[in-house]
């Protein structure tokens, strides 16, 4: 864990709701692994007071990404700097994904909803580069809440698409494309971030279909560094659920050990 | 060299600048990030007798220069605490507080008698003033009363000093402090959070899972530099100032506003270094004004108004 008050922002993008800031940090890039994250301050002013939780998106020797959507006013702040500016940041923080596995030369599955595709697209990368064949299950609303598509296709990865509108991929929802490949296949692994109902979901099928998968979590965060117990969530731990900070135990846990929220 | 060591009477520190209960973990959580040795202390996260839960989240809300938190101490109990924190706290030299909760005077006697001369602790911080733990955010330091029995209470089961925490959610946050001074406190630290409510007016339900909770950073410290200025005019007791202090100037406020030392909270999620800025920036201010002992800005408020007026 380190602090780097200064990380100059040298590439932004804009899309739609979604922004990306691409930042050197020589101080933090190298430690970093997939699924782990940052804690973002937005404003040197006390407003926004608490700093944001953010996934490392992207690390390329000492340059970092971050990938968001605009949801509020910290991340509404965040997406109006610019190239050249600095941001603070604290990181990398938390247990990302359990990613050197041994896979059997099966396929693995990567499961992104919305703007959960942030920290599955570093995951992604770095798969690939241990030869991995990775498969993407990419769902969103409509087309435009699959910010990553074209550069991912781009790059060459394998991805199929959902889109509840029927915009963008089949119509309907990312277990609906899951459902149909497990058919054919069953991966070695899958890994998943997006809304908790979605990743619920994704969960039990994974399960009934006896794959083990990992899951990023996400909750509200003051500290980011296990100190003020805000931001828990219900985990197993040695077979009894209590509350475990996400930020340290997590943001990822393998699927069996989340206890769920029942849906409204 | 400027001094900045503070004489609490039963507990000289190195400097004025504590860390608060609940925002600091057991302290070596902000080991990576600052030398824990620089601090004038820490509280460590308020402990109870056995292990809790806490409250179901969502258990914190972000307000315009605040935060709102509905924790509900959620802790590993004094016992763990004594078994496998605290000896790894010993190689630090710097005060060590301990934050005592209970349920009733008996667990407050409990956790204080099982802490009661072991090594390497300064002093006990009775949290008398969580609120939120019942419903209503009702706690002890409501009441000078309760606040008498339970400090007293404590007095009798240990020998190791007492700070009472005090809670802002009083009308007269004097005649609790006199309570507590009277039961045999040996300084008071002020203040603990203030009962608070936010809500999501599209659904029309608390934003918190405990409904209520309590306010804290930079929002409130016009509101707890009060009460401590407040509680200087009227009393002769070691104050420790808390609430919203994220500067140099702002620890300094406090001082001068009767505090002989402070405590850091919310600060610390920011700046996970904000102690030892807040150090720095003592120091610095100290220089500037050619004051070469910290402990003589304690209580120079020019006064405007009569004390009997406050
Ligand atoms: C470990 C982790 C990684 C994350 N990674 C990403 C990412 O890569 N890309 C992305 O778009 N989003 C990510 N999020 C969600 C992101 O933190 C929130 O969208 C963001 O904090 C909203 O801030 P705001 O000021 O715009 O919104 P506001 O609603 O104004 O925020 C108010 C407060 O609530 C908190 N908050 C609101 N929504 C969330 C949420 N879903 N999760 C946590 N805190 C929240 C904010 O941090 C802030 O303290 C992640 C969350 C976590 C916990
Ligand atoms: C998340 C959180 C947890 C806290 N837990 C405790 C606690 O366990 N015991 C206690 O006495 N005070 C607790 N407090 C209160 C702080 O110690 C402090 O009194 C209060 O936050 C005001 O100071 P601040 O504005 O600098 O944060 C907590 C505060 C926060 C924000
Ligand atoms: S965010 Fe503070 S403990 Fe996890």
């Amino acid at each position: 864990m380190f602090t780097d008050k200064e990380a100059r922002i040298v590439k932004k993008t804009l899309q739609n709701d979604f922004a990306a800031l691409t930042m050197e940090s020589p101080a933090i890039a190298p430690h970093c692994f997939p699924g782990q994250f940052l804690m973002v301050r937005v404003l040197p002013q006390q407003y926004p007071l608490l700093r944001r939780p953010l996934s490392i998106h992207d690390r390329i020797q000492s340059r970092l990404s971050l990938f968001f959507k605009i949801t509020g006013e910290g991340t509404a702040l965040l997406a109006r700097k610019n190239e050249g500016d600095t941001v603070d940041i604290l990181g990398p923080l938390g247990r990302g994904f359990t990613f050197d596995r041994n896979f059997k030369a099966k396929p693995v599955y990567v499961v992104g909803g919305g703007r959960g595709i942030a920290p599955l697209y570093f995951l992604a990368g770095e798969l690939k580069k241990r030869r991995v064949h990775v498969r993407i299950f990419y769902g969103g609303k409509n087309s435009k809440e699959l910010p990553l598509l074209a550069k991912m296709r781009s790059e060459g990865f394998n991805l199929d698409c959902s889109t509840e509108d029927g915009s963008y991929g089949i119509q309907g929802m990312v277990t609906d494309l899951l459902k149909k490949s497990f058919k054919s296949e069953l991966p070695a692994f899958l890994y998943a971030c997006g809304p908790e109902a979605m990743m619920k979901n994704v969960y039990i099928l994974a399960s009934e279909h006896g794959v083990s998968s990992e899951f990023s979590l996400e909750s509200i965060m003051g500290c980011g560094i296990g100190a003020c117990w805000g931001c828990v969530k219900r985990i197993r731990k040695d077979g009894i659920g209590t509350w475990v900070k996400i930020c340290e135990d997590g943001p990822v846990f393998p699927g069996q050990d989340i206890i769920w929220e029942k849906n409204d | 060299m400027i001094d900045l060591s503070i004489d609490l009477g039963f507990l000289k520190l190195k400097n004025p600048v504590l860390a608060a209960s609940g925002t600091f973990g057991y302290g070596l959580e902000f080991a990576p990030y600052i030398d824990l040795n620089k601090l004038g202390g820490f509280v460590v996260k308020g402990l109870y007798f056995n292990a809790r839960e806490g409250n179901p989240p969502p258990r914190l809300v972000e307000t315009p220069a605040g935060l709102i938190n509905a924790i509900g101490l959620q802790g590993i109990g004094v016992k763990k605490f004594t078994n496998e924190i605290l000896p790894r706290l010993l190689e630090f030299r710097t005060a060590l507080i301990i934050n005592v909760c209970g349920d009733d005077e008996e667990e407050y006697a409990r956790v204080a008698e099982h802490l009661d001369g072991r090594k390497g602790i300064s002093a006990l911080e009775l949290n008398i003033s969580c609120p939120n733990l019942k419903q209503d955010g009702r706690c002890p330091a409501m009441d000078p009363d309760s606040t008498y029995r339970v400090v007293k209470r404590v007095k009798n089961a240990t020998s190791t000093p007492l700070i009472t925490k005090l809670s802002p959610n009083v009308t007269d946050i004097t005649a609790i402090a006199i309570s507590a001074h009277e039961a045999g406190s040996h300084a008071l630290s002020l203040v603990n959070t203030f009962l608070a409510l936010a809500i999501s007016l599209e659904d029309r339900k608390p934003k918190l899972g405990n409904v209520f909770g309590g306010l804290s950073g930079p929002c409130i410290k016009p509101l707890a530099l009060r009460m401590v200025y407040q509680t200087s005019s009227r009393l002769d007791i070691p104050l420790i100032g808390i609430g919203g202090i994220s500067s140099g100037r702002d620890a300094l406020e406090f001082m001068v506003c009767g505090a002989k030392a402070v405590q850091v909270g919310t600060a610390n999620f920011i700046n996970p270094d904000a102690t030892v800025a807040i150090i720095a920036e003592i120091e610095e201010f100290c220089r500037q004004e050619g004051i070469s002992r910290v402990e003589d800005i304690v209580g120079t408020l020019k006064e405007t108004v009569k004390k009997s007026r406050l």
